[in-house]
């Protein structure tokens, strides 16, 4: 039997045959172990041409060059910061990458000091290894207030919407300002603690139901609620 | 000496009642629950993350480390807590079971932490804990090739059973234990141990037992991968 053996958006643990034979190829998530498609992880079948991947619904995050993520300084060394985003590895924020002209020899912990939160983008990863951000960039700053939630990064596409549609209707509705890094972590302030604590259960819900059809008007009609 | 039916009235090759739950542990990036009879497994797995000290890094590959351990109430007799000789054993065994299936080059000098807690033990726990872990591997997003289950054959008396319980294992003068442990798609063995006499044929026999109870198993780990996403 060759050809495809699993549809697309059905669920997979590692070890599930996906498909047979030598139409398809093994995309992120997949492998190929002689004839056939075997899935690598636990998550959704998604086909892309020719290509089967599997889209991982749990697990860390995977930095990609262009994300906004959310971290926290970890540690302060010579010209660079070290910053926790939540992935196997540290990721670097170099000095000359700040929005501050920074003096050579100056002390780094007066501008970001240990355990301050940044917004920062992804310029480089080489292997999942080596990770280096940049502040330079618009909204690329340092957080203060307000409180940060975590979610799973698998779940982020699904908060923010398209274009912006799930999450902008969030901030409409509750009036809180929110920042979803691509990390899983969301920072979320406003005016009065109400607000907060119905944006955060609003987040949650979605991360909850992510998979289910329908969402949006779910959503719409909690916002409406109260 | 011989053992015609099983002291608690089940089939030579049938295995104890089974149960599996994924995601009982909030905090671990991945954790799942193993029960089968009275013996139950709970595994948390926490990671890729940065292996410190820092020497026991390896720049080739991620490293897996496995902390199995029984709780004290786990037992009849109060076990004292705290790692023993046969816990840091298990420990070992356990990682060596799992890390053939997992990807380890994707995550040079970082370490996969898996902890299991035997939280009730009715024999088979490292068996429990082998196909609890494989589970919260999986749940915690971690590239694996393959699943693994594991299950304990024996004799008892004169014949090879199945997934023994704590009274069998003491019968007479003691069974001989063989727990095995399988990948799912590929049966290949990846732990075998023996405690006990047997013959070479018996082995054989045993084995080809245990492989049909670790299908179940697999069928047990991933109905209950697939329900966390199942809800409403």
């Amino acid at each position: 039997m060759t050809g495809l053996i699993l549809n697309e958006r059905e669920i997979v643990i590692p070890g599930d045959k996906i498909a047979s034979g030598m139409d398809y190829l093994p995309g992120n998530g997949a492998f190929r172990e002689e004839e056939d498609i075997y899935s690598l992880q636990l998550g959704l079948v998604s086909l892309n041409g020719r290509f089967v991947k599997v889209i991982p619904l749990t697990g860390k995050y995977f930095p990609k060059e262009g994300d906004i993520v959310i971290g926290r300084v970890s540690d302060v060394g010579f010209g660079m910061w070290m910053i926790d985003i939540g992935c196997a590895y540290s990721a670097i924020l170099n000095m000359r990458e700040t929005p501050e002209f920074i003096d050579k020899g100056a002390d780094l912990s007066h501008y970001y000091d240990f355990n301050d939160v940044i917004i920062a983008e992804v310029t480089k990863v080489v292997r999942y290894k080596d990770v280096s951000l940049t502040m330079k960039g618009q909204g690329l700053r340092k957080i203060n207030g307000g409180k940060i939630i975590d979610i799973t990064p698998s779940k982020v596409p699904r908060v923010i919407g398209k274009q912006g549609s799930m999450i902008n209707m969030i901030k409409e509705g509750t009036g809180c300002n929110i920042v979803v890094g691509q990390n899983g972590k969301v920072w979320i302030k406003g005016d009065k603690v109400e607000d907060e604590v119905k944006a955060t259960e609003v987040i949650l819900k979605i991360e909850h139901e992510s998979h289910t059809q329908g969402l949006t008007d779910t959503i719409k009609k909690m916002l409406e609620g109260n | 000496m011989s053992y015609n039916k099983r002291l608690d009235g089940r089939k030579f090759d049938e295995v104890r009642k089974m149960h599996a739950k994924v995601g009982i542990i909030k905090r671990a990036d991945g954790s799942a629950m193993f029960q089968i009879g009275d013996t139950i497994a709970l595994a948390a797995v926490y990671g890729p993350r940065e292996l410190h000290p820092k020497f026991l890094q390896n720049p080739e590959r991620g490293v897996l480390r496995c902390n199995y351990d029984m709780a004290s109430f786990s037992v009849t007799e109060r076990k004292k807590p705290g790692p023993t000789r046969r816990s840091t054993e298990i420990s070992l065994v356990t990682e060596k079971a799992l890390a053939s299936v997992i990807d380890l080059d994707l995550f040079p000098n970082t370490v996969i932490d898996v902890f299991i807690v035997i939280t009730q033990a009715n024999a088979g726990t490292r068996c429990a804990g082998i196909s609890a872990a494989a589970m919260a591997l999986a749940h915690a997003g971690i590239p694996m090739k393959d699943m693994v289950a594991a299950i304990s054959v024996g004799k008892v008396g004169d014949k090879i059973v199945i997934d023994l319980d704590k009274e069998e294992e003491d019968f007479e003068e003691g069974a001989t234990d063989i727990p095995v442990a399988m990948t799912a798609r590929g049966k290949e063995v990846t732990l075998l141990q023996l405690d006990g006499d047997v013959t070479k044929d018996e082995v054989m026999e045993a084995i080809k037992v245990a492989k049909k109870g670790c299908d179940e198993i697999h069928k047990i780990q991933t109905k209950a991968l697939k329900e966390i996403y199942k809800n409403e």
